[in-house]
């Protein structure tokens, strides 16, 4: 696994619920350290050790976990790299979630031993959207609903999201925008640029 | 043929940075994103050069010359700051009838994202300018991560250097390993003897050769002192050009007169580093545990010391015992 993966559930966990909780989780799963190095690549049983030990430590079902680990990830004010990362998919929210078809050959792009399942997103209305999230990363299509939750109040789209189960392999999300200038969204400045 | 208006409406969605000019250099239409710069100046109606200075290449001086180059890659700058710079392509239009100059940002679009407020609705659907900033962002991201991974293992290799007992330019043992080592000795009440031995003339190889030919003789000289001694013999380099060789168990003034002896004249042989002859020479000063009562680390250092610097006093080359220095000072 990835350390850039377990590196953004550490980042989660600490911002969220504090180090003493990170800490506890990672003595719980036995890792024998404590910090992950973000260029690294970790054996894949320890992410998963560590993960059930966080939802053991903080009573919570793996899923909900993830999804607020992938609602972190775009909107806490440590992640503002990413998040304008995401924000380079479009002008709007609808050209956001067509631009993650592209998502898995951009992360590439940047860095070359990070490889993320494939997506696809399926037009079936102008409304009505179906994001297909190939197997290989468990727990990804959970990430990527958090991540359409938080994307879609950035760009100030009013949007429901479910979960609807898998079709061959892929698991598959559910998006209806119910209004697509619900609200102001945060700006975006192309420019911007670190100080 | 096309007409200039449908020209333009056509290339506004193509290129929106493109200016059209007539034969004499009049700007007669221009592209959206490129007015976006000088939104206060219209730039319908000037003279091409008197918005855009001409960099490369610096033969063409005027609008005709610009016209009929046979290189059609130009490189500009606005003449009025911020004087963003540009490619360009020029494409004569037929018949004499002026041409179209594509502008781009090139390298200078990072800035220019930045001084026009630009976005992604300025530039072409085929302009690869977002992806460059995209990578940009992510790259310099990725690279963050890996500088500061980079960051901490600096961090744990001086750790790691700080706690080593070898001395990484020779691989003798260093200070550190040669207090320890001492002090087990001591504790364990063998008999030793040491020697502190100090490289004479090193100084005048390494300003005269550099610090290369420098630390080539240190190698070398720790090979020979190596070679001179038993394996179960410590060997450390405590300074610069200065080494103290430990023999465990050997009190024997003759044994140790000998290989002091060997040493210095292996030493003084004449070492080459890339032709040119390095020429060194020892000074040794050797104690011996047995002539202290109680003996301390310090004290024994002190003598190989004082030992060291009767032997330098005497001229290069030379070998002293702390016990004849007694006899000496108790004599005289």
């Amino acid at each position: 696994m990835h350390g850039l993966i377990n590196r953004a559930i550490q980042s989660f966990v600490c911002a969220t619920y504090g180090r003493q909780c990170w800490l506890r989780a990672t003595q719980a799963a036995a890792l024998g350290f404590d910090e992950f190095e973000a260029m690294l690549i970790y054996d894949a049983d320890l992410s998963t050790r560590v993960l059930e030990a966080l939802c053991a430590e903080l009573n919570r079902p793996r899923s909900e976990f993830l999804e607020d680990l992938g609602t972190y990830l775009v909107s806490h004010p440590n992640m503002e790299d990413l998040r304008r990362l995401m924000r380079f998919g479009g002008v709007t929210y609808v050209e956001f979630l067509h631009s993650l078809d592209d998502l898995s050959d951009r992360v590439r792009l940047a860095v070359s031993d990070l490889k993320l399942p494939d997506l696809e997103l399926q037009e079936h209305s102008p409304a009505e959207y179906r994001l297909h999230c190939s197997a290989g990363l468990p727990g990804y299509s959970s990430v990527m609903t958090g991540v359409l939750r938080a994307m879609a109040d950035d760009y100030g789209s009013l949007v429901i999201l479910s979960n609807e189960g898998r079709q061959s392999e892929a698991a598959v999300i559910s998006i209806t925008l119910v209004e697509s200038a619900f609200a102001e969204g945060r700006h975006f400045d192309l420019g911007a640029r670190k100080s | 043929m096309i007409k200039s208006e449908d020209l333009g409406k056509l290339l506004n969605t193509l290129c929106p940075m493109f200016v059209l000019v007539d034969d004499a250099g009049g700007v007669t239409q221009v592209g959206p994103t490129l007015q976006k710069l000088r939104p206060d100046q219209c730039m319908m109606g000037q003279s091409f050069l008197d918005i855009f200075e001409l960099v490369r290449p610096r033969s063409i001086t005027t609008v005709a010359q610009m016209l009929t180059a046979p290189d059609r890659k130009l490189h500009l700058r606005f003449q009025d700051r911020p004087q963003t710079a540009f490619k360009g392509l020029i494409a004569p239009l037929p018949g004499g009838a002026g041409a179209v100059v594509n502008l781009s940002f090139g390298i200078s679009i990072l800035d220019a994202v930045r001084d026009y407020a630009l976005t992604s609705a300025d530039f072409s659907g085929t302009d690869l300018a977002i992806e460059l900033l995209y990578l940009v962002e992510a790259n310099s991201a990725a690279m963050e991560a890996s500088r500061s991974l980079n960051l901490r293992l600096q961090g744990a290799m001086l750790a790691a250097e700080e706690q080593a007992y070898t001395d990484t330019l020779t691989g003798l043992k260093n200070r550190r390993a040669m207090d320890h080592i001492l002090g087990h000795l001591i504790s364990m009440k063998s008999t030793f003897a040491l020697m502190h031995l100090d490289l004479d003339f090193f100084k005048s190889v390494n300003d005269r050769l550099g610090h290369a030919a420098g630390d080539y003789v240190l190698r070398q000289a720790a090979e020979i002192m190596l070679e001179e001694t038993r394996s179960d013999d410590t060997v450390a380099r405590v300074g610069g050009d200065e080494f103290v060789l430990i023999f465990k168990g050997m009190t024997d003034r003759e044994k140790l007169g000998g290989i002091a002896r060997r040493l210095i004249s292996r030493l003084c042989q004449p070492m080459k580093f890339e032709g040119s002859p390095c020429q060194v020479s020892a000074s040794v000063g050797t104690a011996l545990s047995t002539q202290f009562d109680v003996p301390k680390a310090v004290d024994i250092l002190h003598a190989a010391d004082l030992a060291l610097y009767a032997a330098k006093r005497s001229g290069r080359s030379c070998h002293r015992f702390y016990s004849d220095l007694l006899g000496a000072q108790q004599s005289g």
